[in-house]
């Protein structure tokens, strides 16, 4: 619900409605008015979240502003105070009859055949609002059916009835304007610029708003009819945006997903992750009945019985030798399982559900929090202390950058590098790794330049302007270098607490249900709720851990150490996904048993002594908490296959494994039992979540002091010349995307990017690959020189085809120093 | 810039002896150099202006009641007093010429470019804004270079620039080259298309120029030649630029004839003062229809204006009289076409234009035009149908619903319909379509009938009572033809 829906903060204008007196709000167009009063006005254009630009004409309605009747569009007309507006008049239905006459002349009419038949505003408003026949006899407009215009999206020309709403979102919503109007008259078409397709991480929006079966989805083509769709509403668990959406399945499968246009959140937008990562649901790799490795055998399908005694008898043991990874694919009733399986009844602390790519617990759980409408709320001052939104946080991406565009929002960057953002920044503070909470120490008032590590005067100074107390102050914090410790993003933050009271953060962490993990134990040191392990009262549970856990470096340090025995994999993969593979590697080699609660067997998996099948997205009810703290219904909306069991589920048969009775056999249960364990969830109405408009945001307004010491000192630059930057891509060779057929083939190879200052004087030549060496370890890489890196910075983003980059990281480390030279050349 | 690539001016211009403002300089083959601009009167106007206060210069604009020359004939001293107080604001000055039948601004940008920029750089400082855009037509290459290389010269010499004339006045000029498409004439396309985009019209309001312009700031859009009076009306004066012309409309215009007179060209000449017979038979003017050839018909005001005939001969060139005969002086594109036209040739040719220059933005005129274009096609290929014509007002009329203007026709007893058409569509394009089939079919509905071969049977009699029906489906001329063609059977 936005402020102008609340009656008491609008001044009504009045105006006549079909004879009848009503009142608009001030400043709102004819058609919406139109619309809360009950009068559908027919519109292809037109669409809320985007400007109108009134050219389909569909909307033209007899209007008198005095001076007699006459067709004004309602898109694009505000109603001013006393105007007399006839949606019914003869004028009205003739330009209606005229419109939709003209948009059929050239439109195929292979409604049979088009994956919008039965969900089509043309037929819809050819229905209600058409002539019924066509006096046209010449010959239609052709064009070649379907085409690529990306990997993900086809365009049939044919059907095209130029609305401008596809390319209207692309240049105005997603700031990539891929596609575009060319040609003239009744030969005009929207089409993309030769060889540049619409590569947008958006692109499925515009399958989505457009108005006929002219963009067509790849996934979905073919694939079903809307009257045989099934509907539930639902959360994305992408990222830990969480976009509200509409799971749709047909005969048991996930056809589709589309976005729900909710106001607090996603505004209907997705990202094409959100929209097509569906698609591994029905993935042939997924494990659907449990595996067991029978002595130094292969792992072979199982009974559920076998499986949960052997993982049983492997958790029996010290708790202090078990440890939990992951979790952030689970829903918050699964994690609350697992938090109290692992911690409440085996008494383990060693849990992470972040590997070591995330921010430290108490940060991510206890800063203040905002929500994304606080953040994008108009002339707000936006710092952006983190990755490149668009890369890891697409759809949360959207809301800011139409913050910043139209809402009057200022953004400034405290970043390693420039993000998708840098061209709308009103300040931009790119910081050499391990500078960052320097430089936001230098804001404060007062502070010279010179500690600022060379920031650009101009920038420090546009910065300091926004900060100084005028306007409100988000920060949209996360983890922006994997290859820098957290441990400078946390004196960032206090800096600007220091310099910004009551500033409010927003934890843009990547992982799906992170959020939902923390705030459900899984992370050392925490139990459910937010509440410190040391002198916490549970009652509903057997016991709580007497000692406080291991992080997930700890605790792959301590398995390579020999000092653990079974380590529990909550979808986690960290063979492939932990930022120092050799450790990961050291870590599973090591461990006696390894249990994998997954739906696929990955690098990870299948080091595994027991795969456990889990219930994906779409496959089990439960809740969702975002980057907000708003907790949404994740909703089943097919069987899981197979044997594959919900994560709750799955704890549950553990437990009963191990002889015990976790207290609830129901998700009922579990959630009776997880508000009154969980404070911050004890107001929670769970009967009501689902029919909740976007799902209540929990009281999460803590204040922790965080304990971090005196600023940490930044190392002084070595010998070594380079410090490296590493981050996410939205396409990356993660599981998700790897096992949905269509995203699959989109991650980028990898590629290191260099200052072209740096590139010259590393005397790099094009063509020759570059030898990355760190402390002797070393990696040939493809190389590009790219003027937005930092100079003195080396760029890559991890997981992607190519070269790993992990092989360059060693956790603990405050920064990465790397030297470079020629591959084949003497330095 | 310095090269000439294009050495000889667009030819056409006619010297009738008649009062000069805008076009005194072209006698001489070197007018568009500074230093012949210089010899004659050349920044004298902005010398003059520059005396003056801005709102002296503007009321003196609005005193002499210079009207707009790009078709809408509004005048430009109280169009400049539309603006708001909000800065930065801008002068876009419209070079895009494309009505067809229009070639006067081209010759005023190829031949005294510098009366031009001294009008641009005049109108900036009355406005109090330093920044002109000015936007010329992608085909005029001509034009282009020979401003590029006045406007080095401007600049070189401090007419433009950072302290003009040794004030602290800083007015810059910028030149902007067209694409080439016709509805970038209309000025918020021509905004659009200047802020780079796709040259789309916006929909006024909201998107009026003078209170939402170029980057949505107020802007000045005024045609070439309005702003070419300006040097010599700030010479002059405004009681001086009112002695020429009428009343109503002062001073003088250029008007660009075309067709089947003797000496088609461009004249200047004292617009109010002169009918349509004098400027097409006048000795000083176009000296009569070629010979052996009767007058047909006559478009007044640029392909876009309805059609007159011999009937309106006699009516002077005033733009409200000749709104309300049903047509318009729009840009000041006189269409001559004699008795060995072929009507319908002739609209299809125009409808042809307005299809192809459509810039798809509105439903209507997209797919109107292009319909209306294949009907036309196909009754000239034979294939034509008796329900065809009424079809073509039909459409028609959903591009422009009402009654759409149109000439008096005393024979058939019909009246004129007055200027100007109502649109379903943003910008008046689509409408424009319209002005030659509604001219044809009321005119010379039998032309039509007489290619319409399909079903034609003995009909050719058939009663063409005539109705004004170009805004309904004409049923009853459908159950005629009907009728006709069963009986036929």
């Amino acid at each position: 619900m936005t402020a102008t829906d609340n009656p008491q903060t609008t001044t009504g204008v009045p105006f006549t409605l079909n004879g009848k007196a009503v009142e608009a709000r001030k400043d709102e167009l004819l058609i919406d008015a139109a619309d809360r009063h009950g009068v559908h006005i027919p519109r292809f254009c037109y669409h809320p979240r985007m400007n109108p630009v009134g050219m389909c004409r569909m909307c033209l309605v007899d209007v008198d502003m005095g001076r007699g009747p006459g067709l004004q569009p309602a898109c694009m007309m505000p109603v001013t105070p006393d105007i007399k507006v006839d949606t019914e008049s003869e004028a009205t239905k003739s330009a209606q009859d005229g419109v939709l006459e003209f948009l059929l002349i050239n439109h195929p009419l292979d409604c049979p055949v088009c994956d919008k038949g039965g969900e089509c505003p043309l037929q819809d408003n050819t229905l209600s609002f058409g002539p019924g026949e066509s006096r046209f006899v010449e010959e239609k407009r052709h064009y070649e059916k379907p085409i690529p215009i990306s990997p993900l999206v086809d365009l049939d020309r044919e059907r095209c009835i130029l609305c401008d709403r596809c390319t209207r979102f692309a240049k105005e919503v997603a700031g990539d304007p891929l596609i575009h109007f060319i040609g003239r008259g009744a030969q005009t078409q929207v089409n993309t610029f030769p060889d540049h397709p619409f590569s947008s991480y958006f692109s499925g929006n515009t399958v989505q708003i457009c108005p006929v079966g002219a963009l067509l989805a790849q996934p979905y083509r073919f694939k079903a009819r809307p009257w045989d769709l099934e509907t539930v509403e639902s959360t994305s668990a992408v990222d830990t945006t969480g976009a509200r959406v509409l799971v749709q399945s047909s005969r048991n499968q996930l056809t589709r997903i589309l976005g729900l246009d909710s106001d607090a959140v996603n505004w209907g937008w997705l990202s094409d992750k959100d929209r097509f990562a569906y698609q591994v649901t029905e993935s042939e790799n997924r494990v659907t009945e449990p595996m067991l490795r029978r002595g130094g055998d292969d792992l072979t399908p199982s009974r559920w019985s076998d499986a949960t005694k052997t993982a049983a008898r492997a958790l029996r043991g010290d708790p202090a030798r078990v440890a939990v990874l992951g979790g952030a694919r689970l829903n918050i009733e699964g994690q609350y399982a697992w938090a109290k399986l692992m911690k409440g009844v085996i008494g383990t602390d060693h849990v992470d559900c972040q590997l070591s790519d995330g921010l430290p617990a108490p940060m991510a759980l206890g800063l203040p929090r905002a929500t994304i409408n606080q953040v994008c709320a108009p002339g707000g001052v936006v710092v952006l202390l983190g990755p490149d939104p668009k890369e890891e946080l697409p759809t949360l991406y959207l809301r800011l950058r139409h913050a910043i565009v139209e809402d009057g929002v200022s953004l400034i960057e405290l970043t390693p590098r420039p993000t998708s953002l840098s061209d709308l920044a009103a300040a931009r503070l790119h910081c050499v790794p391990g500078t960052v909470g320097q430089v936001a120490a230098a804001l404060a008032p007062g502070v010279s330049n010179e500690s600022a590590d060379a920031q650009p005067a101009d920038q420090m100074t546009a910065a300091r302007a926004l900060l100084d107390g005028s306007r409100p102050v988000t920060v949209v914090l996360g983890r922006a270098n994997l290859a820098e410790s957290a441990r400078y993003t946390a004196d960032a933050v206090g800096a600007l607490q220091r310099l910004v009271p009551g500033v409010t953060f927003l934890p843009a962490l990547r992982r799906g249900n992170v959020l939902g993990g923390l705030e459900m134990g899984l992370t050392a040191g925490f139990l459910p709720g937010g509440v410190r392990r040391a002198g916490a009262n549970f009652p509903a549970w057997p016991f709580v851990p007497d000692f406080d856990g291991k992080d997930a470096d700890g605790i792959m340090r301590a398995a390579a150490n020999g000092e653990i025995d079974t380590i529990v994999l909550l979808g986690a993969d960290p063979m492939e996904d932990y930022p120092d593979a050799a450790l990961a590697k050291a870590a599973l080699e090591r461990v006696s048993t390894l249990i994998a609660v997954d739906a696929f067997v990955t690098s990870s998996a299948a080091e595994a002594d027991v795969i456990l099948p889990a219930a994906l997205f779409g496959e089990s009810d439960g809740s969702f908490l975002n980057l907000e703290g708003r907790l949404s219904p994740m909703l089943a909306k097919v069987t899981p296959p197979g044997q594959a069991k919900a994560d709750w589920m799955v704890a549950v048969e553990l437990a009963t494994a191990l002889g015990i009775d976790l207290g609830f056999v129901t998700l009922a249960e579990l959630r009776a039992e997880l508000s009154s364990m969980a404070t911050t969830f004890a107001s929670v109405d769970w009967n009501r979540l689902a029919s909740a408009d976007d799902g209540p945001v929990l009281p999460l307004k803590r204040q922790w002091v965080l304990e971090f010491g005196d600023a940490a000192t930044p190392p002084a630059p070595s010998s070594y010349g380079l410090r490296l930057v590493v981050d996410h891509k939205l396409w990356d060779q993660g599981t998700m995307a790897q096992e949905s057929p269509s995203l699959a083939g989109l991650a980028p190879p990898a590629l290191l990017h260099l200052n072209p200052a740096d590139v010259e004087a590393l005397g790099l030549s094009e063509g020759t690959p570059a030898i990355i060496d760190r402390d002797g370890a070393t990696l040939e890489a493809p190389w590009v020189a790219d003027p937005s890196v930092v100079p003195r910075t080396a760029r890559m983003a991890i997981r992607l085809p190519g070269f790993d980059v992990r092989s360059l990281l060693t956790v603990g480390r405050s920064v990465t120093n790397i030297l470079i030279r020629a591959a084949g050349g003497t330095h | 810039m310095a090269t000439n690539t294009y050495v000889a001016h667009a030819p056409g211009y006619v010297d009738n002896d008649g009062p000069k403002i805008v076009t005194r300089r072209f006698a001489d083959p070197e007018s568009h150099t500074l230093e012949r601009y210089l010899a004659t009167e050349g920044y004298d106007g902005l010398r003059k202006a520059m005396s003056m206060a801005p709102a002296e210069v503007a009321n003196l604009v609005k005193d002499a009641v210079l009207l707009g020359r790009g078709g809408a004939g509004f005048p430009a001293g109280v169009k400049w007093g539309f603006m708001p107080p909000v800065w930065p604001r801008y002068l876009v000055v419209n070079g895009d010429e494309s009505e067809p039948g229009t070639y006067k601004d081209r010759l005023l940008m190829e031949r005294d470019p510098h009366q031009l920029i001294e009008g641009c750089v005049i109108a900036c400082y009355a406005l109090g804004l330093n920044q002109c855009f000015l936007y010329v037509r992608g085909e005029m290459a001509l034009a282009q270079e020979r401003i590029a290389q006045a406007l080095n010269d401007a600049y070189a010499n401090n007419f433009v620039g950072k302290g003009i004339l040794g004030t602290d006045v800083d007015i810059d000029v910028v030149l902007h080259w067209g694409a080439g498409a016709y509805i970038v004439g209309e000025e918020t396309a021509l905004i659009e298309s200047l802020e780079g985009n796709r040259g789309m019209p916006r929909l006024k309001p909201p998107f009026f120029p003078a209170a939402k312009g170029l980057y949505l700031k107020p802007t000045i859009v005024n045609n070439v030649e309005t702003l070419s009076n300006l040097n010599w009306l700030l010479i002059n004066g405004a009681d001086a630029y009112k002695q020429y012309g009428s009343e109503k409309s002062p001073g003088t215009r250029m008007l660009a004839v075309s067709g089947h007179v003797k000496r088609p060209g461009v004249y200047e000449v004292e617009a109010g003062n002169i009918s349509f017979r004098d400027l097409f038979y006048g000795e000083n003017y176009c000296q009569g229809i070629r010979d052996g050839h009767e007058l047909k018909m006559f478009i007044p005001g640029g392909g876009s204006a309805p059609w007159f005939f011999g009937d309106q001969l006699d009516l002077k060139l005033e733009a409200s009289d000749v709104g309300a005969a049903g047509s318009m002086l729009g840009s000041g594109a006189l269409v001559v076409m004699d008795d060995s036209t072929d009507a319908v040739r002739a609209c299809l040719r125009l409808v042809r234009f307005y299809a192809r220059e459509s810039c798809g933005k509105c439903t209507p005129c997209r797919e109107g035009t292009s319909w209306e274009e294949k009907i036309l096609e196909r009754i000239l290929d034979g294939h034509g149908r008796q329900e065809d014509i009424d079809l073509l007002l039909s459409v028609g009329a959903q591009i422009s619903p009402g009654r759409y203007p149109a000439a008096s026709f005393e024979d058939a007893g019909l009246s004129a319909v007055p200027f100007p058409p109502r649109q379903t569509t943003i910008c008046p394009l689509g409408p424009s379509s319209v002005a030659p089939i509604v001219s044809a079919i009321r005119r010379f509905r039998s032309e039509f009938e007489a290619k319409i071969v399909l079903d034609h049977g003995d009909h050719d009699e058939v009663d063409h009572d005539h109705e004004d029906n170009h805004d309904g489906h004409g049923h009853a001329h459908d159950a005629d033809a009907t009728a006709v063609a069963a009986g036929g059977h």
